[in-house]
């Protein structure tokens, strides 16, 4: 893939953490991701928007915490993470009980946009 | 540049659809296929929701294979296009970008 | 164009497999290229060489055989999916010491560095979910 230019490629993540594994799918297949110099943002919305709150403890149910794994997207340079706030809203999450605070919420018209200039989506 | 959404998902049992409606730009399409077919009755749920982006502009397909498998042929919304396969290729190269609501 | 699929249900569980069975076949009817069809999450259970549906169903493991001869399309399945599940070809199976692998013919194990790559190699990726 070198050589090539950079293509544009957004990760939606839309299920809820521990229930379904796809939400974790979603998180090992950005971080896998990252090592290809392609320009990565990743969505979370409806549901995957609770792999966000700050106090997880899923020990007993046998899980890795996505409170714990998410604040290191940053480290592999995903830095474009964006949530989107009519789901937030739809889920009474306030802002303040997100896990990272360098994400941009963003409306729906704004998704509507921020699709509008991909050149790959991955739907998770 | 536009998206291809596809829905597979009953919307009488899940939101899938609303939520694709709610970010659906004007130059996007929506293809309903397997269970998403469901949502090209009348009766759906988001039937309004719906009408308004088809008035906006927006073309909504479904699939004839998954509508006659339910016998759903005569309870479809008159102003959804009914395509097959070929025609799914068809959109999925006419849009930029292809999001898959499941 | 060349398009690639992303598949994350599992046969039979779901129309998913089949829905994307159809959707590259029409995408080859229409000469298109399919250039790799990467199975994750439960998906991962297609590349058994052990399914044995009834026969008068569809063997999907069959199909896709098939058609990636044909075509010369990349079936390529996660490893980290497989495993877990219990999908294995015999490098993996020798080195985890099982008693047996049964990745079938025609699929490659391999990481999620494929899935980015059929991403920036396609035209087009679409993914069928259950």
């Amino acid at each position: 893939m070198t050589g090539t230019p950079s293509k544009k490629i957004l990760f939606i993540s839309r299920h809820a953490p521990y229930g379904s594994s796809l939400a974790k799918d979603a998180l090992d297949a950005i971080l896998a991701a990252s090592a290809y110099e392609q320009n990565l943002s990743l969505l979370f919305m409806d549901d995957g928007v609770f792999q966000l709150l700050a106090h997880q403890s899923p020990d007993h149910i046998g899980q890795k915490s996505f409170a714990a794994i998410l604040p290191v997207l940053p480290l592999y340079e995903i830095n474009s993470i964006y949530v989107h706030y009519e789901s937030l809203v739809k889920r009474q999450i306030t802002i303040n009980e997100l896990v990272l605070d360098s994400v941009q919420i963003i409306d729906s018209k704004a998704v509507s946009g921020l699709l509008a200039q991909q050149d790959q989506l991955l739907s998770f | 540049m536009s998206t291809l959404h596809t829905i597979n998902k009953s919307p009488f049992s899940h939101t899938t659809l609303t939520s694709c409606l709610q970010v659906c730009g004007q130059q996007d399409g929506i293809l309903l296929l397997e269970d998403g077919v469901f949502g090209a009755l009348q009766s759906a749920p988001c039937a309004e929701d719906m009408s308004d982006m088809i008035e906006k502009g927006i073309k909504v397909y479904a699939l004839a294979s998954d509508i006659n498998a339910r016998g759903l042929q005569e309870k479809i919304r008159k102003d959804i296009v009914v395509t097959d396969y070929n025609g799914f290729v068809q959109l999925s190269i006419e849009h930029n970008c292809v999001q898959s609501w499941y | 164009m060349i398009f690639s699929l992303a598949i994350y249900a599992a046969p039979y569980s779901s129309q998913a497999n089949h829905s994307a069975y159809r959707f590259a076949y029409a995408l080859l009817e229409n000469g298109h290229t399919l250039y790799r069809v990467f199975f994750y999450h439960d998906a991962v259970h297609l590349a058994s060489s052990l399914a044995t549906p009834p026969q008068d169903e569809i063997h999907f493991t069959e199909e896709w055989q098939k058609l990636a001869q044909q075509h010369n399309i990349d079936l390529v399945v996660c490893i980290a999916a497989a495993l877990k599940r219990g999908l294995l070809n015999q490098q993996e199976a020798q080195r985890y010491e099982k008693p047996a692998h049964n990745l079938a013919a025609g699929f490659d194990i391999s990481g999620l560095g494929q899935l980015l790559d059929a991403a920036v190699t396609s035209d087009r990726l679409i993914t069928f979910g259950g």
